[in-house]
């Protein structure tokens, strides 16, 4: 494996993190919206609430992380996207920061007017995701030129591009699933009942749009990008295997089996078709004007930024167990018996 | 939009963002210190008040936490989208600490998420308290980290620049640039006073609204010792810093100091305006600044004659100079006479208008924090990087940056707003005495 190769996998494996762990935050907002307006919102807000409050700044740590390590792997990055995703990244930071700050605003600061906190909640929750898969579209190239005074994003093409709706679609299904998945498992714990049900409906129901919109991008990039189509084909095997790992969730959320286990094998599902779509990616970073290689940083810096996150992650290891085994695993607080809230 | 607008509104929006989140973060990096040491003395004395204070101020940290977290991920995204060619040249040499603070902050979300949600849980309180301190030093080093980086603007070095291209890259070396250990414990220092002093503010606040509490008495106390200890400190680390200046910067040192000619014993210059190139109404304490630069009376101090007129920077940063120093001078004085005070007890130090003082002295750190920075800053123009690269290269050719500002500023008013609104709301509905007595029933329902 070359430096450039570990770089863009240890980058890859962040951004999978903030995947699945957004999601779960993203699509618990939505959700919790979703059934307040609907007026079950007893059954789900407490689950939601246990759940996210002890983790929430660490999601956005995963988002940062990833952020910075691009730049420092790979600094040309930051004039390529830096230039180009001026709007677009802007709209999600502020986002971002709306949703993430009025969130401990409500919980910490009991700030009241809930109803139409919940509902701004819920919304930024879908926009988020929307706003930030926009990156994965531009990398497929087309959409940038650089011309003499640098690189210009052609919104309008981008706009109505196909492919920029289809993935935007499937984050919103992703988001969806993966949350729902989560969480019938956590009230499952919680030994909610009423919550499990009505997450383990909505379960359902999202896993057929997820698989859906999921294979619309493979057609849709047959059309835009047919080099990256062709990479694609390459690696049928492992968007096979995430297919038998998808069907297995569902099986066992449909016979109402072992919520854990079905969540494993979902994590299981995308992290293969993540890495079949970043393998099949390589060695692109922006098509066609960049690739890890001639992006990449110096070999002293690449060597030292790979030193540090190994000395990190002993770190960082053993603090995320202990955060997980106080708060996911332990029955007592995820039950709601506990409350040591400052 | 030309590039002249676009790099104009691209500095008004870095200037706006991180002025913003310095505010939080500053805050961030010193208030985990003053809870251990709170709930520490708590935990030694058996005192249910200081753990208590510990409490309270968890609670009223995690929302400025929160803005902090919110601000600083928009001016690290910023960073690239703002000023994409700094960003690309300085990733190359440069990225390690930006890399390591990352560590730092997943260490500290971690932990904050731990610690406040054990309140009580352990049976040794002891235990709760050893949560804290990977807080406490995952927010110092994210603040060491960051301004490593500053500091390697001011005084780039760890590589070598050959027709344009970078060779023999040493991030170490970059990192342990001559800018760093002044910078570093000057800011770490300054944190520490500001939080101090905004936590006696509110102490203060209390007092003169009516509450005659012990419990404000202990925490006014408490503070104000911190805070003389850090502003004693920061005022020595920033002489200091000066000496690096008079070093490696002596263009930064000169403009703020309004020293136009090279001499031997240099006259300080506090105050005054300057018009049509003359110093007017200013204190002039002879040889002083040769005493600040390098220690001896009649050392050299090399003076704005020696640089070029479009490499100096803007002459207005004196008056932050004079602001940042005289909020360091007056606040250590107030500290000081409090502390006198309360061991002679002298009447002085409970009257309204000292307390009054003291309410002020958090707001008047916190913009002693912003001068400095503007200062340091400012004074860095017209380079990004220092020698290398000139601000009006480093931006964006991107067309949008105008509306981009509207938004953030948008953004960071609803931020203020919302978190000053549910901070008062929060402490307000639930007083200190209130606490208390629940908590002595929780006791006593305990131990029945
Ligand atoms: C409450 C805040 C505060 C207070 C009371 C002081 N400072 Fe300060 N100062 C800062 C807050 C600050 C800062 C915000 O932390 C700066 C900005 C950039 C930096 O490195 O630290 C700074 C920078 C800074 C610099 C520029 C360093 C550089 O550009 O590299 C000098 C020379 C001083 N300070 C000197 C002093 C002196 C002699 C003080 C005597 C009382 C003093 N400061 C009090
Ligand atoms: C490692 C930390 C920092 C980095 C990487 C950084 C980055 C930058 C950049 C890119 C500029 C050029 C834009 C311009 O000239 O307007 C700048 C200037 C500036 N920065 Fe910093 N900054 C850092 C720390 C801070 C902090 C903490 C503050 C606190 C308020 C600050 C305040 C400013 C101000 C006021 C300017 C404007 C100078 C001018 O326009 O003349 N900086 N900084
Ligand atoms: C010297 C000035 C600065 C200090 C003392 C400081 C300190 C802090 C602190 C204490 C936090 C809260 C972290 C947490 O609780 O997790 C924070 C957040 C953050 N800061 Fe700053 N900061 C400074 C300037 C900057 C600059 C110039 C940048 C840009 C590179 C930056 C980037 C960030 C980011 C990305 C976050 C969010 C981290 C997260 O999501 O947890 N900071 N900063």
């Amino acid at each position: 494996m070359t430096l450039e190769v570990i770089g863009i996998s240890v980058l890859w494996i962040f951004l999978f993190g903030y995947v699945i762990i957004a999601s779960v935050d993203f699509g618990a907002g939505f959700f919790n919206a979703y059934s307040t307006l609907t007026g079950q919102q007893h059954i789900l807000t407490k689950v939601i609430q246990r759940y996210l409050s002890p983790v929430w700044e660490v999601t956005n740590v995963f988002l940062v992380f990833f952020f910075v390590g691009i730049v420092g792997f790979f600094p040309k990055t930051a004039y390529y996207y830096g230039t180009v995703l001026l709007v677009p990244a802007s709209l999600a930071i502020i986002l971002l920061a709306i949703r993430g700050s009025y969130y401990a605003f409500a919980t910490y600061g009991g700030l009241t007017n809930r109803k139409r906190y919940t509902f701004i909640y819920g919304i930024s929750g879908l926009l988020i995701p929307a706003s930030l898969s926009i990156v994965l579209t531009i990398s497929e190239g087309s959409f940038v030129k650089v011309g003499s005074t640098g690189p210009t994003l052609n919104y309008w093409s981008l706009f109505k591009s196909p492919l920029t709706w289809s993935i935007v679609v499937l984050s919103l299904t992703a988001v969806l699933y993966i949350s729902s998945v989560f969480l019938t498992w956590y009230a499952h714990q919680a030994k909610d009942d009423r919550a499990t049900a009505l997450l383990r409906k909505y379960a359902l129901i999202w896993a057929g749009p997820t698989l859906i919109t999921a294979s619309g991008i493979i057609v849709e990039l047959k059309a835009h990008n047919p080099e990256h189509y062709e990479r694609l084909l390459d690696l049928w095997w492992l968007f096979g295997l995430s297919v038998i790992l998808f069907m297995g969730t569902v099986y066992l959320i449909w016979r109402k089996q072992s919520y854990g286990v079905a969540f494993g094998l979902l994590v299981g599902q995308f992290f293969l078709a993540f890495f079949g779509y970043g393998i099949s990616h390589y060695p692109y970073l922006l098509y066609p004007y960049l690739t890890i290689f001639d992006s990449f940083t110096n070999k002293s810096m690449a060597t030292a930024l790979i030193v540090v996150f190994i000395a990190g992650l002993g770190l960082l290891i053993p603090s995320l167990y202990l955060l997980v085994k106080l708060f996911l695993f332990n029955k007592e607080y995820v039950q709601g018996k506990r409350n040591n809230h400052a | 939009m030309g590039n002249e607008e676009a790099v104009l509104f691209s500095r008004v929006l870095t200037e706006l963002t991180l002025s913003f989140h310095i505010i939080y973060a500053t805050i961030g990096v010193g208030i985990p210190l003053m809870i251990m040491i709170a709930q520490w003395v708590g935990i030694k004395k058996q005192d249910e008040h200081y753990i208590l204070l510990a409490r309270r101020w968890t609670r009223g940290f995690v929302i400025t936490v929160a803005v902090g977290v919110v601000t600083g991920t928009a001016i690290g995204l910023q960073l690239s989208l703002l000023w994409p060619n700094f960003m690309e040249l300085a990733g190359n040499v440069i990225a390690l600490p930006l890399f390591m603070e990352t560590f730092a902050f997943f260490f500290e979300a971690i932990f904050l998420g731990i610690y406040i949600y054990t309140w009580d849980r352990f049976k040794n309180p002891k235990k709760h308290l050893l949560l804290l301190i990977p807080v406490a030093i995952g927010a110092s080093f994210s603040a060491i980290f960051i301004t490593v980086v500053n500091a390697f603007m001011n005084a780039p070095q760890g590589f070598d620049l050959v027709n344009g291209q970078l060779v023999n890259v040493n991030p170490i070396l970059a990192m342990f640039n001559p800018a760093m250990p002044t910078k570093v414990a000057h800011v770490l220092a300054t944190a520490y006073m500001t939080s101090a002093f905004v936590l006696a503010s509110i102490g203060a606040f209390r007092l003169l609204k009516g509450s005659n509490h012990v419990y404000h008495k202990k925490a006014l106390l408490l503070t104000m010792k911190m805070g003389l200890i850090f502003s004693i400190a920061a005022a020595v680390i920033g002489d200091f810093s000066g000496k690096y200046l008079a070093e490696y910067q002596p263009e930064k040192l000169a403009a703020a100091e309004w020293h136009f000619e090279t001499e031997k014993g240099a006259p300080l210059i506090l105050y005054g305006v300057l018009a049509d190139g003359e110093v007017k109404y200013a204190i002039k304490i002879p040889s002083a600044l040769s005493i600040l630069a390098h220690s001896t009376p009649n050392a050299e101090v090399i003076g704005l004659d020696q640089f070029a007129k479009d490499e100096t920077p803007p002459l207005y940063i004196h008056y932050l100079f004079d602001v940042m120093i005289t909020i360091g001078v007056w606040m250590t004085l107030l500290s000081f006479v409090f502390l006198i005070g309360s061991w002679r007890k002298w009447k002085l130090i409970s009257s309204n208008l000292f307390r009054w003082l003291i309410v002020l002295g958090g707001p008047l750190s916190i913009i002693g924090i912003e001068a400095g920075w503007w200062m340091a800053e400012v004074g860095r123009q017209p380079w990004i990087l220092r020698g290398l690269m000139r601000t009006k290269e480093a931006a964006t050719t991107s067309g949008q940056v105008d509306v981009m500002l509207l938004l953030f500023s948008g953004l960071y008013i609803v931020l203020a707003i919302g978190s000053v609104v549910v901070l008062t709301r929060m402490f307000r509905k639930n007083p200190v005495e209130r606490e208390l007595a629940d908590r002595a029933s929780e006791k006593e329902g305990a131990t029945v």
